[in-house]
């Protein structure tokens, strides 16, 4: 459309802006907006088109970025009041690569603080709201990402995953949420919450754009050391409507732990349609799955505690006022930066590192986790693809499950195990359940990134899922 | 009956690497400095950045622990060690634990003529934290140009009994750190620390007595003089009927004792687990091989081949391989002034105390080994005397200058010729009739007065047999 000229890069800036100032007060999707230099990185491409230079897919796009990436220059604040006035000074390689793509950036959006949360609720600064239903959560915790994608705000947007935090929230707001298979994405630059669990990927409107972002930013980083040095391939290349011959399986584990009806119902639907055209399908079970979340709920805590260390007030960040000394100032700075949920899994992760309890807690949660990837490399032999739901529910009430934390914790109960094993899967929407979408979740090998995206690609192809948007 | 007591000891060694760029990014390995002006993302800790492993400082460890005689593991990872600190920028140090690079290797050591074997416990890869400076007041500034700087821990076991086994320990390590190349260890400059720990017990008993740590050692002789006052302190504290209580001491250079700097009553819990942000490290057996074949030729051995390819005397050759730089310039010399026993007894002699009292290294000086040959052929062919010979090194010390140069300047050639003794002798003979008569009386010990006069008058550029030849002569003739 860009290069065709029908609309100039500035124009659809322009248009995604008066988007937000439209509707961002009732989505508030954004933490920091930035339309001044949205409209000159705009303005950028639209001279090189009138030069007649060679233009990327993703130039001139509105991008939002989860507000856990830096950005140099501007507010990187992961909701938290922790950070609230920090501005980095360098750009995340995945940034980097967007804006050498030529992609726009737009903001910054909102997640629940420093990526720890499965609705949004948890941000320090405001909760976002989902997009079908102003009442509802977008998901979390790229919730911001998510609905400002489904709510128009942004064409594409990032968002990080660390137990579902892409694809649950995209499921939530009806959007596609992918996350690449682990050390495909370089981290560099991603505001760590767990590192071993930590992938930045896409968020779209549909698979086709996911696609096109992730070969923006896909590939080898030398600032990140656990980015796999493999070839990328052109995963555009991979958008065939075809499923023919391939095997998907089912796991009924991930249809248990209180997963409803209709969304079980809608997934299998899908399930059937990609089999009329072509698939085969068989149910598997995969027991190891019922220790997922326990599993994820240590090493992603113990991570965290460590990585959380550095905001002490010394360096960046806020800073708590008229300390003694330096310890009191480390303590107070944290108990009055930190939210209720990151002060948590702050001190589980510090237990279950402790010298008496290693042993007990995180050594016994690595092998479990070698157990998932084995169950995974297990079933992988026999299908190319898994299929589940994304979560085992629609977006819940704004407020419902604040009291609850094990309720919600259990959104994520289909998504985490994907992190444990570090393979790729994608959400696309399959269905409605009282006007909120539903998502359906692809899993697939190591690195073959393609053949989940032919899968999603195939089902989008065969349903209009993907065209429907909500009313705002 | 008093009880014996025998001191144990064992050593945490830190070692800065001479890498171009520090540990985990690629910001410069320097010293000193404008503060903060050698800072990334990465070694301040930044939010969202990622170390990577500098490939160099692995492979110095390698090579470290392959010439400290250690099993190189073909697998090792990085911990994080939690802990909170203004000068650690992420409040987890990246190092090493339970898959240290290398263990279980051993250095020997000789004290008072006997060698006997060290062990070491380990051999492992971590990164320096920033220093804080204390403005006074209520302000503290921190500098992390330090941030981020490899070092190498080499953890001995405690198989050391002696303030003097544990200099000599230092020394020998030291020694191998900088033949190397990859440390200039530097104990002023903070580029060795060296914490002992430090327990006494009874003699000929196994168990071992409650430790305690030592702290801000930064040269030998305070490593020697902390040691040995911290092993007599505990003996007396025990043998007062008091308990040795486990704690970080300090050492006080200028009074020469060691007080209390913090109780040990718990155990830091550093709760390590595996670095994330890293991947495992695995060394071929090809690669460990390609290490060990860029060894270059080690203390001991040189020590070795000096005494056999030189003649030297154990303790020459062990004197002079201390440094490379000692051994390099010793065999240099001999190059061109092929007798190394007298080469040898210049540098341990007169050259060392000389670079001792400057507080400099052989290197640094201002005498070139050419210089020194020079030197000493000047003295072989008899263009000097031995004594002048100081007179003119002491001057190429201070100022450089060619030993030929000095002597032409100075006039300081070595008389040979009769015709230009015979009259100081005679004018000697002359002022001394007293003596002359005693020699004539048949007493011979006056004789080296006579010398030393002749070698007044000559300022000491008499060639003494001549004088003695000539003294004789012309005292018969009397």
């Amino acid at each position: 459309m860009l290069k065709a000229r029908k609309v100039s890069s500035v124009e659809l800036a322009r248009a995604v802006l008066e988007r937000i100032s439209a509707v961002e007060d009732k989505v508030k999707a954004y933490v920091t907006i930035v339309g001044e230099s949205a409209l000159e990185a705009a303005n950028a491409v639209d001279e090189k088109i009138a030069r007649g230079e060679e233009i990327s897919p993703l130039a001139g796009i509105p991008t939002a970025i989860k507000d856990n990436m830096c950005t140099a220059g501007v507010l990187t604040t992961c909701s938290s009041k922790i950070l609230y006035n920090y501005i980095p000074p360098y750009s995340a390689t995945v940034v980097k690569r967007l804006i050498d793509s030529g992609a726009v950036v737009i903001g910054k959006t909102n997640l629940d603080e420093f990526a720890m949360g499965s609705s949004t609720e948890n941000s320090a600064f405001f909760a976002t709201r989902n997009p079908w239903n102003l009442s509802k959560v977008p998901g979390g915790s790229s919730g911001g990402s998510a609905a400002a994608v489904s709510a128009d705000e942004a064409i594409l947007a990032l968002g990080s995953d660390t137990g579902g935090s892409i694809r649950q929230p995209a499921s939530f707001c009806g959007i596609v949420g992918m996350k690449p298979t682990y050390g495909r994405v370089s981290r560099y630059g991603l505001v760590a919450f767990a590192s071993s669990l930590d992938q930045i990927g896409p968020m779209t409107k549909d698979v086709t754009d996911t696609a096109i972002l992730l070969n923006a930013i896909c590939g080898k980083d030398p600032l990140d050391s656990t980015s796999v040095d493999l070839p990328v391939p052109d995963f555009t290349k991979a958008l065939r409507n075809d499923v023919k011959g391939l095997k998907i399986g089912v796991p009924k584990e991930f249809f248990a732990q209180g997963v409803r009806s209709e969304i079980a119902d809608a997934v299998m639907k899908g399930v059937e349609l990609l089999c009329s055209l072509g698939a085969d399908f068989r149910e598997l079970s995969m027991p190891i799955m019922e220790y997922t979340l326990p599993t994820y709920y240590i090493l992603a805590p113990a991570e965290a505690s460590s990585n959380l260390a550095r905001y002490d007030g010394v360096r960046y960040g806020y800073r708590s006022e008229h300390s003694p000394d330096v310890l009191t100032m480390f303590a107070k700075t944290r108990q009055e930066g930190f939210g209720a949920e990151v002060k948590q899994r702050i001190m589980i992760g510090t237990y279950v590192l402790s010298a008496g309890y290693y042993d007990a807690y995180y050594l016994k949660a690595q092998k479990v986790r070698t157990l998932v990837r084995q169950a995974y490399d297990e079933a992988f032999k026999e299908f190319d693809v898994l299929i589940s739901p994304t979560s085992p529910t629609v977006a819940f009430g704004i407020g419902e499950k604040v009291d609850d934390p094990l309720e919600m914790k259990l959104a994520d109960v289909c998504t985490i195990p994907i992190n444990l094993a570090g393979i790729p899967a994608i959400s696309v929407p399959c269905g409605f359940s009282e006007g909120l979408p539903i998502g359906m979740q692809i899993m697939g090998r190591p690195f073959d990134e393609e053949t989940i995206l032919r899968v999603a690609y195939t089902f989008e192809q065969n349903t209009e899922y993907h065209t429907k948007k909500p009313l705002l | 009956m008093t009880i014996e007591y025998e001191p144990v000891i064992g050593l945490e060694v830190h070692a800065e690497l001479l890498t171009e760029s520090k540990m985990f990014c690629n910001c410069p390995n320097a010293f000193a400095g404008e503060p903060n002006s050698r800072t990334c993302p990465v070694c301040l800790g930044l939010p969202g950045s990622l170390p990577v492993a500098n490939k160099k400082a692995v492979e110095f460890v390698i090579r470290t622990a392959l010439a400290l005689n250690c099993e190189v593991s073909n697998y090792s990872i990085f911990h994080r060690k939690n802990y909170f600190y203004p000068d650690l920028v992420k409040n987890y140090q990246i190092s090493q634990y339970d898959y240290p690079i290398g263990r279980r290797g051993h250095i020997d050591i000789t004290v008072n003529g006997v060698t006997k074997r060290i062990r070491i416990r380990r051999v492992h890869l971590e990164e320096d934290t920033g220093k804080l400076i204390h403005a006074g007041g209520n302000e503290s500034f921190v500098d992390y140009n330090r941030s981020g700087v490899p070092l190498m821990e080499i953890v001995s076991e405690a198989d050391i009994h002696s303030a003097e086994e544990a200099r000599e320990y230092l020394v020998r390590l030291r020694a191998i750190l900088t033949y190397l190349g990859v440390s200039d260890a530097k104990m002023e400059e903070g580029h060795m620390r060296c914490e002992p720990n430090i327990s006494v017990r009874p003699k000929g008993t196994e168990m071992l007595g409650t430790r305690t740590e030592l702290k801000n050692l930064n040269s030998f002789r305070a490593v020697y003089r902390g040691v040995d006052y911290e092993i007599k302190r505990q003996i007396e504290v025990l043998k007062e009927g008091g308990k040795i209580v486990h704690e970080t001491r300090r050492w006080d250079d200028e009074q020469g004792i060691t007080t209390v700097m913090r109780g040990k009553e718990y155990e830091q819990e550093y709760r390590y687990f595996p670095e994330p942000d890293l991947v495992p490290m695995y060394f071929s057996p090809e690669f460990i091989e390609e290490q060990r074949r860029a060894l270059p030729e080690l203390p001991d051995q040189k020590k070795s081949r000096f005494m056999e390819e030189f003649g030297l005397p154990a303790y020459d050759a062990e004197i002079l391989t201390d440094t490379r730089e000692m051994a390099e310039y010793f065999e240099e010399t001999v190059k061109m002034f092929p007798e190394p026993k007298t080469v040898s007894n210049w540098i341990m002699g007169d050259f060392t105390r000389m670079l001792n009292a400057a507080g400099i290294e052989i290197q640094e000086s201002k005498v070139k080994p050419s210089d020194l040959a020079t030197l000493l052929k000047m003295i072989s062919d008899g263009t000097i005397s031995g004594k002048i010979a100081k007179t003119v090194f002491e001057e190429m010390f201070a100022t450089g200058k060619s030993p030929k140069e000095i002597v032409q300047a100075r006039g300081m050639t070595q008389i040979t010729g009769e015709e230009e003794l015979i009259p100081v002798i005679d004018r000697v003979l002359d002022e001394n009739p007293d003596v002359v008569a005693k020699i004539k009386g048949g007493d011979q010990k006056p004789m080296g007065f006579l010398v030393g006069q002749v070698m007044k008058y000559t300022q000491g550029r008499a060639n003494p047999q001549l004088v003695n030849k000539l003294l004789a002569q012309r005292l018969s003739e009397r």
